[in-house]
């Protein structure tokens, strides 16, 4: 296996007028390719700090972070830009879809901005709305969509560029629990096709689906450990509209 | 990113505000159409005034007792003058070095024409006499039949030559030459017909007959009248000195005392222009001010409408951004989308401001006029407006922080 992610002593402090919100208090973790990895913990933990950190929207204060061997920690804006748009998918607890665009083109949009020809786009998401089942809805706007439906565009909007990780920030925290176990299967899916999976979420449930839980409490990893009674959905799960 | 996704998203953005980049245009729109009008109806007037003047034909002047283009005091004052008679004219016309021709010319306004068949004109014709050379000092070109000869004017023959709108309503079926007409009652033979000119501002357009200088001042009171003496000078190297002469002949004719200033005036087609152009100068000074101010204020409000759209669009810009768009992306994208609300706006004004200034071309008979250049330059302000205000909104949203646009409700 080879290392895509290493952490090393990763802090976050905010600045809150006087005060400083410590987020993330040191934090080290190497995730291998291929991996299916929860992170859990309490509300205000620092979770989503550190998933921003890793999905490169956010930079930490101090510590080291390589991704793929290329220390991220030091890039400037355009190479954070440019890593976002070809390492990494990131899903969204609140899907941030563009409201105005349809499936497509949505979908479309990392690779506009990866440069991507007009046709070339226009077949790779296809092919990616086709993934996850929603090649009927592709030119509906988000409102005429259901959120699971959503959360499946941002999944595939995800994946268009084919990224090293995919990222998910309680990707079924807006969801009901039906809607939030298809989204879940996708993801078990996905994990089998060879894709690098870490979610956020809070819910036992959802984290079963992993094969390694991260903890944290108060910006510190408090315990690192592999799922033992996995729940995978091995029957490819009921993708219909 | 291509230039083309970043226009069409733009055009995706006006389109979903329609009313409100509609009223951000209209300044603009206003702006631009006041150059863009003005601009037009002055460059009609100009060309009016040039083909007006077009009788008047290359390196030629026109000596006449009333200033052209003057203010009310000086044509009350050029009443006093004493008018240029025959002898006057004659006298210039027979010492004159550096003319290729010298006409001389009267006219009458508000005659009617009748065939002998009855059909007639309303009384609106104008009735020139003139000299031989009269007819090439007007840049007048025959059609059919032939011009008025030095003989015509000696024996005073009743001749007549006729301009297009008169031979389309005396003779509808053709046929005028060597028929009689009656022009006020007079009988004339018709020896020719006139080449029709463009419509000319204020001039004659074609409803106009010439006849011998000599029976024009025999039938139409001539001698009460005071000439018109056209010069042409041999060359345009000759201009110069042939106006001083005329002028000198024409101050020695009419004892004009050295140290008094001329008691008649001369224009050409140039010094008319001019007169006109010093005129409009101030007209466009004014607009061009006025227009300024304008585009001023409508490039305020673009970029009061983009800063609001930059703020609605926070979340988009953090989505954007998220999957990969770079500062660079998100300035084009709004920097372009300041520049192509600008330009709606520019080529509506245009638009609009080409067709108000051509009613005035319209209105005065003249042909239209699509001025090129002034379009070209309002485009080029509308883009330069839209680059300035639009500049700080599209930084603005650059700059945003993606984690914080995402969070940002
Ligand atoms: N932009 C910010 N400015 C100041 N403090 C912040 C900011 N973002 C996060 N924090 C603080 O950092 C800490 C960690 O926040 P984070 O969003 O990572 O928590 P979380 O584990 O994702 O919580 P939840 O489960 O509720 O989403 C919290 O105390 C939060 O208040
Ligand atoms: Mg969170």
């Amino acid at each position: 296996m080879s290392t895509m992610i290493r952490l090393q002593n990763i802090t976050k402090v905010y600045q809150m007028g006087e005060e400083q919100v410590h987020a993330l208090r040191g934090v080290s973790v190497e995730i291998q390719r291929n991996e299916y990895v929860a992170i859990m913990g309490p509300s205000g933990s620092g979770k989503s700090t550190l998933m921003n950190i890793i999905g490169c929207l956010d930079t930490p204060t101090a510590g080291l972070y390589e991704l793929n061997g290329t220390n991220v920690s030091e890039m400037n804006d355009n190479d954070l830009a440019k890593v976002r748009n070809k390492e990494i998918g990131f899903v969204f607890q609140t899907f941030n879809l563009l409201a105005r665009s349809d499936v497509l083109h949505n979908v479309e949009l990392p690779l506009i901005y990866g440069g991507v020809s007009s046709h070339e786009r226009k077949r790779q998401a296809k092919e990616s709305i086709a993934r996850v089942g929603l090649t009927d809805r592709s030119h509906h706007k988000p409102n005429e969509l259901s959120g699971g439906q959503r959360q499946r565009v941002a999944i595939a909007r995800a994946l268009v560029t084919r990224p090293s990780i995919l990222l998910a920030d309680e990707p079924t925290g807006n969801l009901d629990s039906k809607t939030g176990e298809e989204i879940m299967g996708l993801f078990d899916i996905l994990h089998q096709e060879g894709n690098t999976i870490i979610l956020v979420t809070h819910e036992e449930d959802i984290a079963a689906h992993a094969h390694r839980a991260i903890r944290i409490r108060d910006g510190h990893i408090e315990r690192d450990e592999l799922v033992t009674n996995r729940r995978v959905i091995q029957q490819a799960v009921h993708l219909s509209a | 990113m291509e230039f083309g996704e970043i226009l069409r998203l733009s055009f995706a953005a006006i389109r979903g505000n329609k009313l409100r980049s509609l009223l951000t245009l209209l300044g603009i729109v206003i702006g631009v159409f006041s150059i863009i009008g003005v601009m037009t109806a002055v460059q009609v007037l100009q060309n009016g005034i040039e083909s007006g003047l077009s009788n008047l034909g290359a390196h030629t002047f026109q000596i006449q007792k009333f200033p052209v283009m003057a203010s009310q005091a000086e044509w009350l004052k050029a009443r006093n003058r004493k008018n240029i008679d025959l002898r006057q004219a004659e006298y210039v016309a027979s010492r004159m070095t550096h003319a290729l021709y010298v006409g001389i010319e009267s006219f009458d306004n508000g005659e009617t024409v009748q065939a002998l068949s009855g059909e007639k004109t309303n009384p609106n014709v104008t009735v020139f006499g003139e000299n031989p050379e009269g007819i090439s000092t007007n840049n007048w070109t025959i059609a059919e039949g032939r011009t008025i000869t030095a003989a015509d004017d000696r024996s005073g023959n009743r001749v007549v030559v006729l301009g297009k709108d008169v031979v389309s309503k005396v003779f509808p079926r053709g046929g005028a030459i060597g028929q009689e007409v009656k022009v006020d009652g007079v009988r004339f033979t018709v020896i020719g017909i006139f080449e029709p000119k463009g419509a000319a501002l204020g001039g004659p357009n074609n409803n106009f007959v010439a006849i011998p200088l000599s029976t024009f001042m025999a039938y139409f009171g001539g001698n009460r009248r005071s000439l018109n003496i056209m010069i042409k000078a041999k060359g345009p190297e000759y201009y110069d000195d042939a106006v001083e002469e005329a002028r000198f002949l024409l101050r020695t004719v009419r004892k004009v005392d050295p140290g008094k200033e001329d008691d008649f005036s001369i224009f050409s087609n140039d010094s008319m222009i001019a007169t006109f152009n010093d005129f409009t100068k101030y007209v466009k000074l004014g607009v061009g001010f006025i227009s300024f101010i304008s585009l001023l204020a409508a490039g305020v409000g673009i970029m009061n409408i983009m800063l609001v759209s930059v703020t609605e669009r926070i979340k988009e810009i953090g989505v954007r951004k998220a999957v990969g768009a770079r500062k660079a992306n998100i300035l084009s994208q709004f920097l372009v989308e300041a520049i192509v609300l600008c330009q709606i706006g520019g080529v509506i004004g245009i638009f609009v401001g080409i067709l108000a200034g051509n009613l005035a071309a319209m209105a005065l008979e003249l042909p239209p006029v699509f001025p090129y250049d002034w379009a070209a330059l309002a485009v080029l302000i509308c883009s330069i407006i839209g680059v300035i205000f639009g500049v700080y909104p599209a930084w603005k949203a650059a700059n945003l922080d993606p984690i914080e646009s995402l969070r940002y409700e």
